[in-house]
């Protein structure tokens, strides 16, 4: 078996009495299309926040590429490549589109240190940022600030960042949140269209999305996995349907 | 929209067009020559005027390093006398003590002021918003506290006395009239305005923006934000110990003041009244302010401080964003 983009094991984390994590065991491989469901307060953005390193784990470890990071701050992780969007949109709100992009591709390019020239002077940076919002179809809104996007589009910025970061693995925090039905077409074929070798894990709602764009399921409630498989299997199971739509298992 | 139409006839590829609009934001607007400008002309006009006007054009350098921590970096701070008085008591202690060469002057307050900035900052910012307000406020009182308790050295309630500073390059005397200290102000200024003007447009300054604007998203895509700002918040302190030791050397005297918690939020008022974070608040509020204090003090002696107020109220209510947040929105 090769070894997995993104691996933890027994992954542990409690807030006083209330565990939010309880020894997570889960596995994502190199050009993984993965989605993370589970009800409200299932411990799905908390998975994120201690596989990016904002949180810290109480027990269990985290693997990126073979290599225990559990250690490691956040900035180290995502110079390795694991970089995560988030669901509350997260962006510089006042800053044009094309500076939240290039401000990435600098950290990544590791020129954001530089205080003294110019940052027009660094004009491969801005070029690859416009690159990438071509690609994204967000370069006619280049200049204006964020803030005057449409809401959906803000979330196409956000999966811009993220891809500025050249991501192995890419964690999507409800990339739909929010977003009004009409413009959640051009968040799932943005999905669709990133480059096949980043891991990616979705976690999101929208089972729409999940069941498009994911080629496995994981289902985790209250902190645990509650069962991982394939769509199909994840559809058909009688567990995940009680869990999601609230029938008691008879007695 | 017009600009569209004006980039598809002039035959230059869109994103090229977009590319560099955005690659040419450092370049020179002709109104940024407006301050040095005004500061010329002031000699002409207003020559009794010239120790007034060192002391602006030196409070203009502490209130520019106090816009880059708090306008770019977004850290709030009301404790930055702390590094003015640095300054301000190395250059006089030294003046005092027989070396009054004013340049090594400058830099020993330069180096001091930034090597307290960045002791203290090790500790202070490791903590954001009211927690660190606090901090910086203890660190001004404490180093208050200590020139107070040290007389011996820094004559204590009686401020420092007997600084001796010597002639600029060994030509240039301190005249009486505060033409030499004028020059020296300006000059200063320009230099250190022309460092802070790079900064700010250089990546570096661009990733502090990233962490004022939204820091979370900084820790995500991968910025040492810690780091980042001990680094900004040192550099402004060094600018502060710069300014502090050139109202020292200009006026031959360093008291308590300098490191009062008065200096440190009078410098604020001029900021926001001046407008935060776009590099030429400083330019404004701090001429505005102690013109307006010269004139209200010497109109009515007892309540000047009433008028500062009602000044303070009416840029508070009417112009959020200072005078330059009104040009702005004059502008669209």
């Amino acid at each position: 078996m090769n070894t997995p983009a993104l691996e933890t094991r027994g992954l542990y984390k409690s807030f006083g009495a209330l565990t939010v994590a309880n020894a997570v065991d889960f596995r994502l491989d190199l050009g993984a299309r993965h989605a993370l469901i589970g009800p409200n307060g299932a411990g799905k953005t908390t998975f994120v926040e201690l596989v990016t390193g904002a949180l810290r784990p109480n027990a269990g470890q985290i693997r990126l590429d073979g290599a225990d990071v559990t250690s490691l701050p956040q900035a180290a992780r995502v110079k390795r490549g694991l970089v995560r969007t988030f669901q509350i949109t997260a962006l510089f709100r006042r800053l044009s589109v094309l500076e939240n992009v290039t401000l990435p591709i600098c950290e990544r390019q590791g020129i954001a240190g530089d205080l003294f020239h110019p940052a027009g002077h660094h004009r491969a940076a801005i070029e690859e940022a416009h690159a990438l919002l071509e690609r994204l179809g967000l370069d006619d809104e280049a200049l204006r600030p964020v803030y005057l996007l449409a809401y959906g589009r803000q979330r196409l910025v956000e999966i811009a960042v993220s891809l500025a970061l050249s991501p192995k693995v890419l964690l999507l925090d409800e990339p739909a949140a929010g977003v009004p039905s009409g413009e959640s077409g051009m968040i799932i074929e943005a999905i669709e269209r990133l480059p096949q070798d980043i891991a990616l894990l979705i976690i999101e709602h929208d089972m729409d999305l999940v069941f498009r764009v994911a080629q496995r399921i994981t289902v985790l409630v209250q902190g645990s996995v509650l069962v991982e498989g394939s769509p199909e299997a994840i559809a058909a199971d009688r567990e995940v349907r009680r869990v999601y739509l609230g029938e008691r298992a008879p007695a | 929209m017009a600009t569209e139409r004006l980039v598809r006839a002039s035959g230059i590829r869109p994103d090229e067009f977009t590319v560099g609009v955005f690659a040419r934001r450092h370049r020179y607007h002709p109104l940024e020559a407006l301050p040095w400008v005004v500061a010329l002309a002031a000699v002409i006009v207003f020559p009794d005027y010239l120790p007034l006007g060192s002391q602006i054009l030196a409070t203009i350098l502490f209130a520019l390093s106090a816009d880059l921590v708090l306008g770019y970096a977004g850290i709030v701070t009301l404790g930055h006398a702390a590094f003015f008085g640095t300054g301000a008591y190395t250059a006089g202690i030294l003046a005092a003590n027989g070396w009054g060469e004013p340049l090594t002057g400058l830099l020993a307050g330069a180096l001091a002021a930034g090597l307290v900035g960045f002791l203290s900052g090790l500790v202070v910012l490791r903590t954001t918003g009211l927690p660190l307000l606090m901090q910086t406020l203890v660190v001004a009182t404490l180093l208050h506290e200590a020139a107070n308790k040290a007389s011996s050295i820094t004559g204590g309630d009686d401020g420092l006395q007997g600084m001796e500073v010597w002639p600029i390059f060994g030509i240039f005397r301190f005249d009486l009239f505060g033409r030499t200290a004028y020059a020296y102000c300006l000059v200063v200024l320009f230099v250190c305005w022309w460092l802070a003007r790079r900064l700010v447009h250089s990546p570096f300054g661009r990733s502090l923006t990233g962490i004022r604007e939204n820091v979370r998203r900084m820790h995500a895509i991968g910025a040492p934000v810690v780091h980042r700002r001990l680094v900004i918040y040192t550099v402004s302190a060094a600018l502060a110990g710069i300014s502090g030791a050139l109202i020292a050397q200009t006026t031959q005297f360093v008291g308590l003041t300098s490191l009062s918690l008065d200096r440190s939020g009078t410098v604020l008022i001029m900021l926001i009244i001046g407008g935060v974070g776009q590099l030429y608040g400083a330019f404004i509020g701090v001429p505005l302010y102690m013109v307006a204090q010269d004139r209200f003090s010497e109109i009515d002696p007892v309540y000047w401080y009433f008028w500062i107020g009602l000044l303070m109220v009416v840029v508070v209510v009417f112009a959020r964003g200072g005078v330059l947040g009104l040009f702005d929105r004059f502008r669209r």
